[in-house]
């Protein structure tokens, strides 16, 4: 039968390397595209009747006032473009029409410049179709409760499995070997977005900390089947040293992690391909997610637990420590 | 046992079967393919008994639809912050319980239906209006509706103030030099237009000076003069009747200006309404000159009252209707197909319990659509995609009992100890995990919670939902299913199991009396 364990400081490795790319990519600046929860601005989906290139709609908008429009197609002459807050629509008087605010004069302008603006059936309406909008105030909360969030989720499943595996000597190195094994995933998430916002554009939204907060959710279920058979093991053949009852139980499990990811994928790869824009954000971390949710189960928290039972670590110290000590005595 | 699983196969039918009716959509043939003829769903009448303060009134519940997030239906959603500066927190909060009080009147005088109004945070008040443009939603809330009753400024020779680019100076009140003086209304109507208002102040019953406004109004109707003009009559309470009798007293000849939010209110000729008062007057006046439309809005804004604070749109969504049409569409067909795939998945990779599993997932779907239709829960785009999420989970739990059932095969137990030991061993790792999910769903919802972020806090719901009923699909359905097909002799055929099995020569029909000591090789 394969060793999983043995190989664990392989794994490792391989784990670095892949979180790499992502790690260097949140060191140069932008880390991540902030969308505009938040950073404050505004994102409209604009569909016109006739054929308009995205070059065209972003040097229109440069022309209008708005150079730092960023435009993406998202559909047939349909655009999803994202602004600096329009404002002026925030004020009403209470007789006659409201004030012309900086959505209508850009509305008006572009149906002036590129013809009628239509809604999803294909019906004039001169309108954006989908029109979001965030003011500063709110979006320096919504960082902030989203960090919270994420931090609490940490702490709170951390907590429930150092009660649920508290049966098996050392509960609590379960809930470290996790908590870890979910800071990988995130990290790599994280860090994939960063690129993916780098080469695409692709921005962090309320959805993408959902897709974060399910992800952590999933990477702990992952785990929580390996850990539930070393339980298991662990009771049955008490006999059995923990690298030898690691091994069984991940291979024991092997096939159950595996088909779960896929039919998860499966769901996952059926909204993105068939599903709307607005959730993609969210389903390409849950895509990337459940993957690395899965490899972290197995080569990640599993092998944990592993080296620290087998004080590698220590080892690891000592081995360095031994091979200095001569030197300086010699010297 | 045998007996209990068919009562328990009855349950699960009489459930499936009622949950149908209830999720069954009114126009099925935008999710389903259109070749066959489905039948219309009617939705589900419920006799509810509702607590309704002191009485007790029976209502009928009907559910005809699903309740769709704004980003499925479309319209618009706004967050509006309050001016904190000068207020303390409880009067802060007080205000804002006044101020959302008030949006919800003015809401429902306009007739949007099904809007919702919530205070969010400390300074905060989000608004959803379904199937409205935010410019329209934001001037049917309004920025305030303070009306203030104005007087020209004067000085003592009683010349009035006028303001010309900036700069104030008195001029004499111009007066008709005849009889047929056709300039005069011209040159009174520049001189309002132009002159410095200021608020027509009395002092209170309390002895304290004070200002008129709309705050001393007990009414405000539309109405027609004897003309057959347009306009606003309002009602002073007992206060205001004590300020408006010294008003009118003191400017008897003189004008008196409607002012709404610091603008004049004016006609339907766009001058400025401030008629002369004729005569002292306490309880009751009369806004006119103009037209239809305005006089019978600004009624109703006057009775919906002013905000106590300042507000302003910090958060502003809007989507449309037909968009949102799109997306539902867009989202039921994916999660067909995603059902489909993996149902095919499960049928290929673990045969007969696969097939089950299907039918256990066909149980699930349909029992987790009644629950969101009658509970009911508001689908948002990322309630659709949690549920669809919760599909690959609820068959999470199947796999897991089965991977476990095969093992159990494997080591040669019989198909029926199997099946419990499959169900005994898996029950510890689904009900962590799915504890683990759930505790993420409830910090999910806390977060959506704090900042109305409805859509995550829909996710939370819908994935919690999900995750709930699975656990109990894939122990009682699937289980149920199982025992009941392992009662069939002729389907205990191994290659309806694990065709794996049988090239390694397992005994899968071996009776229930074999030795189940065998077990301890591993692997």
């Amino acid at each position: 039968m394969f060793d999983f364990v043995r190989r664990r400081n392989f794994y490792y490795l391989l784990s670095l390397l892949v979180l790499l790319p992502g790690v260097i990519s949140l060191i140069i600046p932008p880390a991540l595209k902030a969308g505009i929860e938040f950073t404050s601005g505004t994102t409209f989906t604009a569909r016109f009747q006739n054929e308009v290139e995205e070059d065209e709609l972003r040097s229109a908008l440069g022309d209008l006032g708005h150079p730092e429009a960023r435009v993406q197609r998202t559909g047939e002459n349909k655009f999803l473009v994202r602004t600096s807050e329009l404002k002026g629509t925030t004020e009403a008087p209470p007789l006659g029409p409201a004030p012309e605010g900086e959505r209508d004069i850009l509305e008006a302008a572009l149906v002036e410049r590129f013809g009628s603006m239509v809604d999803a059936d294909g019906e004039v309406v001169d309108r954006f179709i989908e029109y979001a909008s965030v003011s500063a105030t709110v979006s320096r909360e919504i960082g902030r409760n989203a960090a919270i969030a994420v931090g609490a989720a940490s702490v709170a499943i951390l907590l429930y499995i150092s009660w649920a595996f508290r049966s098996i000597p050392n509960p609590f190195r379960c809930g470290i070997a996790a908590t870890i094994a979910t800071l990988h995933d995130v990290v790599l998430v994280v860090g994939a977005y960063s690129l993916l916002g780098k080469l695409f554009d692709m921005e962090v939204n309320t959805m993408f900390i959902t897709g974060l907060l399910t992800v952590i959710g999933f990477s702990v279920h992952d785990t929580i089947v390996v850990f539930d058979r070393i339980r298991e093991n662990n009771a049955r053949y008490p006999d059995l040293d923990l690298p030898t009852s690691v091994n069984n139980s991940i291979l024991q499990t092997l096939g159950r992690s595996i088909n779960t990811s896929f039919t998860v994928v499966l769901a996952v790869v059926a909204l993105l391909l068939i599903g709307g824009v607005t959730i993609r954000p969210f389903l390409v971390v849950m895509l990337i997610g459940v993957i690395t949710g899965t490899y972290s189960s197995i080569f990640v928290a599993s092998q944990i637990l592993v080296t620290w039972e087998e004080r590698d670590i220590p080892r690891l110290f000592r081995r360095i420590a031994f091979r200095r000590a001569p030197a300086p005595s010699e010297g | 046992m045998r007996r209990s699983n068919w009562i328990l196969l009855g349950f699960i039918g009489v459930l499936t079967a009622f949950s149908l009716v209830v999720m069954w959509p009114s126009e099925p043939w935008r999710y389903l393919p259109d070749a066959i003829p489905w039948p219309e769903g009617q939705g589900i009448k419920f006799p509810f008994i509702k607590l309704d303060g002191a009485n007790i009134e029976g209502t009928t519940v009907e559910r005809r639809a699903m309740r769709l997030g704004l980003d499925l239906r479309g319209g618009t959603r706004l967050v509006l912050e309050a001016d904190t500066s000068e207020l303390s927190d409880d009067e802060l909060d007080r205000a804002l319980e006044g101020a959302s009080d008030i949006i919800e009147r003015r809401v429902n005088a306009f007739g949007v239906a099904e809007s919702e109004i919530q205070r969010q945070g400390d300074n905060r008040i989000a608004v959803q209006l379904p199937g409205i443009e935010a410019d329209e939603a934001i001037r049917k809330i309004g920025k305030t509706a303070l009306l203030e009753f104005r007087e020209l400024q004067r000085d003592d020779q009683g010349n009035v103030a006028v303001n010309q680019n900036g700069e104030v100076t008195y001029v004499p009140m111009p007066v008709p030099t005849g009889e047929n003086d056709i300039t005069f209304a011209a040159r009174y109507n520049q001189l309002l237009e132009s002159a410095v208002w200021v608020p027509a102040k009395a002092t209170g019953r309390d002895g304290v000076e004070k200002e008129l406004t709309g705050r001393y109004l007990s009414g405000a109707y539309f109405g027609t003069d004897n003309l057959g003009r347009a306009v606003v009559n309002f009602e002073m309470n007992d206060e205001g009747a004590h300020l408006f009798k010294q008003i009118t007293t003191r400017l008897i000849d003189q004008p008196l200006a409607f002012f709404l939010d610091g603008e004049p209110i004016r006609g339907a000729d766009g001058s400025i309404q401030a008629p002369r008062v004729n005569s002292v007057i306490s309880d009751q006046g009369q806004i006119t000159g103009l037209s239809f439309d305005d006089a019978d809005y600004l009624a109703k804004l006057l009775r919906a009252g002013a905000f106590p604070v300042p507000l302003t749109v910090v958060q502003q969504e809007d989507v449309d209707a037909t968009l949102g049409e799109d997306s539902v569409r867009q989202s039921v067909i994916a999660g067909e197909v995603a059902m489909l795939v993996i149902i095919l998945f499960m049928v290929l990779h673990y045969r007969l319990p696969g097939l089950l599993a299907g039918a256990a997932l066909f149980v699930y779907t349909t029992v987790v659509l009644a629950v969101f239709k009658l509970w009911p829960v508001t689908l948002t785009l990322a309630g659709i995609a949690a549920f669809v999420l919760s599909v690959g989970m609820a068959v999470d739990a199947n796999i897991l009992i089965f991977e476990r059932m095969k093992e159990e095969l494997r080591i040669g137990r019989s198909l029926v100890i199997a099946l419990d030991e499959g169900f005994n061993r898996a029950w510890s790792s689904i009900r962590d995990s799915n504890v683990s999910t759930l505790i993420t769903c409830a910090i999910l919802f806390w977060f959506g919670d704090q900042f109305g972020a409805s859509l995550v806090k829909g996710f939370a719901l819908t994935l919690a939902i999900g995750v709930i009923i699975s656990m109990f699909s894939a122990i009682l359905v699937t289980r149920t299913f199982l025992r009941l097909v392992i009662g069939a002799r002729w389907l205990r055929n191994p290659a309806f199991w694990a065709p794996d099995l049988r090239q390694r020569g397992a005994l899968i029909e071996q009776e229930a009396g074999a030795t189940p000591g065998g077990g301890g090789g591993g692997s």
